[in-house]
């Protein structure tokens, strides 16, 4: 064996790349086969079986339809930066909207997480060598590419201008738009969240590696859980609504046109039924990933892990029981207004449990302000106020005067970008070295995720206010008193904007000359920090034992990775051969 | 039931549309028990954050915390009070809701047809507006809707009230405006292109502005037009005024309940006419139940349903069962030209309204209604 060959000595990683020679740092080649130079070529990607290969498929795919969702994003906010609609016509402007919500919720924030950390992580967290059905898997990802695929082609043909929400009769008998094409890119597209979940339900249940009970499980694993039973049940019902309105247009069956004896308000409910455990899909790993990180970063385990882990599951229960607190003044009795406004205040308290036991997990623990602590930190303050203004909108007599408005518009963003992107991006720098076995530059980390903070703050802040004060949302031009708070949330856009580039920048860059990582940095615990960085194809050089419970950290000589050499405590017999020669060969 | 709402006097909080109306006191006082608790748990998050992050910062590389538990002290207090609280904000914003969505009895009532893209007024004095809605300060004003397109939302921020707009049914809102002024009308549910600008302005006066400006109005009033249609579409021939005919007789029919051939009974209001005119096979009177009323979808619009509403509902019906029931003196001959009719007011029951019954200099009809108040 060459220098060159030499494998990493995993022991005392808290000062990365130590024992590691200069060579090995600065090569551009891996010391191990992990899986991804286990096969070359674009066969053995684009028809791969393994989880981790997959992960990084949604990977690429999802960072396009963020740019995409993006671009509308700045063209809407540069629209609202003066009162009059002149940047661009009111038709178009409709569309721009339109397509941020459809690209940004049906393919980023659905499949973000689940799709890229989940897949990537959720055998490796519990000890498997991949998810319950491989091929599965990858046919969820090709589903998805072609529902986003036919949407794109509706967007390039003219676009789509109802509203991602695409209320009736509008989108049914009054649109002029490819409807039909981008609903029927949506119903595509739900199936990838329907097998994915159900890919997850069957992992988790089936694929434990021994000594892994459910309570030793991260917490990770507890939130992609209730996601996964959300996106089963949940998304058939917005598939078979997006199919009623294609007959409804397509044939005039007169199930929502009252003109034929339909009802548009039931629309709305079938729809919600959907849509609101749809942002539970998405918030509920970004939860995930923020017990992770917090745990890791306070080096302490979850304050009350039980009551996060339930709380979990709460949320996906009562996450179906609140969809009409959307159709308080759609002509939607008074009474059933009530019992969607008192259950909506009971979904919220598991969420504020969380948040409770996060902060309490900080007490007398040992923090460091690495990149993926500052986002999980960013998350708990941002969704503390995302959660809270939700609260303004359960209360039947405020949502009143607020539904409609740019309030909604600021609380539901605080929540998916101020929470959800937030945890995504955190996820993503915490597990990069685990994902890509380099290192992202840190000093750059933690500045862009601090403009982001600012710059999302800016952005949104500023539209509680221009809500109450009335100005009404999905509107082209608005009257003139809501303009200066219209430029602040256009200035904040262009530091938001900015800060989002930096990662994109650093990401790449990190992939050819990042510094390779060992296999637990930070360190953390959990299974997936007890294997290589990048792991193997088939994850583990043996099967883990789990002797130990969740978040119990420990001095570093007894956190090896899994089939190497002395302090591997996940077996009861030392392996008598070295590391590399277990991990040669797919 | 209404429930009353106490005199409110707020200040006005920053980043707030005026208080125009009884209830935006309300709102907004719920409003600022909302900030309060939402800037104390978010501050109080935010600062044990930052005190735990520096206080508990790492010190020593391979620093190792004990672990701690939990506590099921601290889960049941943080899960019971937020309970607790979320309870109350439940409780006064459902109070709320009750108060904004139970229009009271005694008030000026205004049809409020929306349509791509603008807003369309018919005072029951006769008057039409488009985009602009004049109405008397001081005074409860109850606002019928429905939609010839498409599902819109009729939104007044400075009053705090809001209600979509729903094609195929009637929607309901109140106010009562405490100040004068112009204050922004918005469309607040996407509905197209120019959704955008399907905006206008309330303009609430003072009473005697407000009885100028309906002076100067000369359209015939809604019920007038009504039996013009009614007349004209050939209801007469079945609904008869003097004889039964081959349909159940319509006058002192607003407002009472009706025994259908299917043994329900329903209240005679203004959804079921409509439901009457557009889907009379669905609603069939007891003793009609062989006679074959024809539908008229399609060949009345909202505006018309509206107007023959109007009239039904001046032929009379029982006294304080309705809104502004026509009392049963009522004329059913149309009134002089130029003038409004007394259609949806009934002169004897107590009014909030300082406009009071017709005024008298209006009408030109000699009937005018015994008991009929001069305007305060």
């Amino acid at each position: 064996m060459s220098a060159a060959d030499t494998p990493i000595n995993p022991m005392n990683p808290a000062v990365p790349g130590a024992g590691a020679t200069v060579a090995q740092e600065w090569r551009s080649r891996f010391a191990h086969t992990n899986y991804i130079n286990a096969h070359y070529g674009i066969k053995s990607w684009l028809l791969t079986k393994d989880h981790k290969r997959i992960a990084l498929l949604y990977l690429a795919s999802v960072t396009v339809f963020f740019a995409l969702g993006g671009a509308y994003a700045v063209a809407i906010r540069m629209e609202l930066l003066t009162p009059a609609g002149d940047f661009v016509q009111a038709h178009t402007y409709n569309k721009l909207f339109t397509q941020h919500g459809v690209i940004m919720i049906f393919f980023f924030l659905i499949p973000s997480i689940p799709a890229v950390l989940g897949n990537f992580l959720v055998p490796l967290m519990i000890g498997a060598k991949d998810l319950a059905f491989p091929r599965l898997n990858l046919l969820s990802w090709y589903i998805y590419l072609v529902g986003a695929l036919f949407t794109v082609w509706a967007l390039l043909n003219g676009g789509i201008d109802t509203g991602w929400t695409f209320y009736v009769p509008y989108s049914t008998s009054f649109s002029n738009t490819y409807v039909v094409a981008a609903g029927l890119g949506i119903f595509i597209t739900g199936f990838s969240s329907i097998l994915t979940g159900l890919n997850f339900i069957v992992t988790i249940h089936t694929m434990r590696a021994p000594g892994m009970t459910w309570f030793r499980l991260p917490l990770f694993i507890w939130s992609h859980y209730a996601a996964s039973l959300i996106m089963v049940l949940g998304t058939p019902v917005i598939a078979i609504t997006v199919l009623l309105v294609a007959l409804e247009r397509l044939a005039h069956i007169g199930i929502f046109d009252p003109r034929l004896g339909g009802d548009p308000v039931l629309f709305q409910h079938m729809f919600w039924f959907y849509s609101h455990p749809a942002v539970y899909i998405m918030v509920l790993p970004s939860m995930g990933v923020v017990s992770e990180i917090v745990a890791t970063f306070s080096r302490k385990n979850i304050f009350g892990y039980s009551f996060v882990a339930f709380s979990s599951l709460a949320i996906a229960v009562f996450g179906f029981l609140v969809w009409g607190h959307h159709l308080f003044t759609s002509s939607q009795s008074v009474y059933a207004g009530m019992i969607f406004s008192f259950v909506s205040f009971a979904v919220a308290i598991p969420s504020a449990v969380k948040v409770f036991n996060w902060t309490a997990t900080l007490y007398k623990g040992s923090i460091s302000y690495d990149t993926p602590m500052l986002y999980a930190l960013g998350f708990i303050g941002l969704f503390t106020v995302g959660g809270l203004t939700g609260l303004f909108l359960a209360a039947l007599g405020m949502d009143v005067h607020l539904t409609d408005t740019y309030f909604i518009v600021a609380h539901f963003h605080y929540i998916m970008v101020g929470g959800a992107l937030m945890g995504y991006l955190g996820g993503l720098h915490y597990w990069w070295p685990k994902i890509t076995g380099r290192m992202y530059p840190e000093g750059w980390g933690r500045f862009s995720a601090l403009i982001i903070f600012v710059g999302f703050n800016l952005t949104f802040f500023p539209q509680f206010l221009a809500g109450y004060m009335g100005m009404p949302r999905r509107y082209h031009a608005y009257a003139e008193e809501f303009q200066v708070l219209n430029v602040m949330s256009t200035a904040g856009a262009s530091i938001l904007g900015f800060g989002l580039l930096i990662p994109g920048i650093y990401f790449l860059w990190s992939m050819r000359y990042g510094k390779f990582a060992p296999p637990n940095p930070w360190p953390a615990t959990g299974l997936e920090w007890r294997t290589l960085s990048p792991p193997p194809t088939e994850n583990f050089a043996s099967t883990p034992i789990v002797t130990w419970e969740a978040y119990e950290f420990r001095p570093m000589e007894e956190m090896e990775v899994i089939g190497a050499g002395p302090g591997d405590t996940s077996r009861p017999v030392q392996p008598a051969h070295g590391m590399h020669s277990d991990l040669t060969g797919s | 039931m209404q429930i009353p709402l106490p005199k409110l006097d707020l200040p006005r909080l920053p980043f707030t549309p005026e208080q125009a109306s009884t209830i935006a006191g309300h709102v907004d006082a719920l409003y600022l028990y909302l900030i309060l608790i939402t800037l104390f748990f978010s501050s109080l998050v935010v600062v044990l954050i930052f005190y735990f992050a520096v206080r508990y910062r790492r010190r020593a590389a391979d620093e190792l915390p004990r672990p701690v538990e939990g506590s099921l002290v601290l889960e049941t207090l943080w899960t019971v009070i937020p309970l607790m609280i979320a309870m109350t904000i439940f409780t006064w914003g459902a109070s709320l809701y009750f108060a904004l969505y139970r229009p009271p009895r005694d008030a000026i009532e205004i049809f409020v047809v929306g349509k791509q893209w603008m807003w369309k007024f018919q005072h029951t004095e006769g008057l039409r507006e488009i985009n602009e809605l004049h109405v008397p300060v001081g005074a409860k004003v109850k606002l019928t809707m429905t939609t010839e397109d498409v599902i819109h939302a009729f939104a007044v921020p400075a009053f705090r009230i809001r209600s979509d707009v729903v094609p195929g049914r009637y929607t309901y809102l109140w106010f009562e405006a405490t100040r004068t002024g112009r204050f922004h009308l918005f469309c607040t549910e996407y509905c197209g292109t120019n959704h955008s600008g399907m905006t206008g302005w309330v303009v609430v006066q003072d009473p005697t502005e407000y009885q100028a400006w309906l002076s100067g109005g000369t359209s015939e009033s809604p019920a007038a037009q009504g039996e013009k249609l009614f007349q004209s579409l050939g209801c007469a021939s079945c609904h008869k005024m003097d004889v039964q005919g081959r349909g159940p007789m319509l006058a002192g029919l607003f407002g009472k309940p009706q025994k259908l051939d299917n043994g329900q009974e329903v209240v005679a209001d203004e959804a079921y006419i409509r439901e009457s005119i557009l889907d009379p096979q669905n609603k069939r009177v007891l003793g009609f139940g062989s006679v074959l009323m024809p539908s008229f979808r399609g060949q009345v619009t909202e505006e018309q349903i509206l107007q023959l509403i109007a009239y039904i509902r001046s032929l009379g019906g029982p006294q304080g069962g309705t809104t502004g029931g026509a009392g049963g003196t009522m004329n059913t001959a149309a009134p002089g030209a130029g003038g409004g009719t007394t259609s949806g007011i009934a002169p004897d029951t107590q009014r909030s309204n300082p406009v009071g019954g017709t005024a008298p200099q209006r009408t030109q009809n000699a009937n005018t209604p015994a008991g009929n108040r001069p305007p305060r």
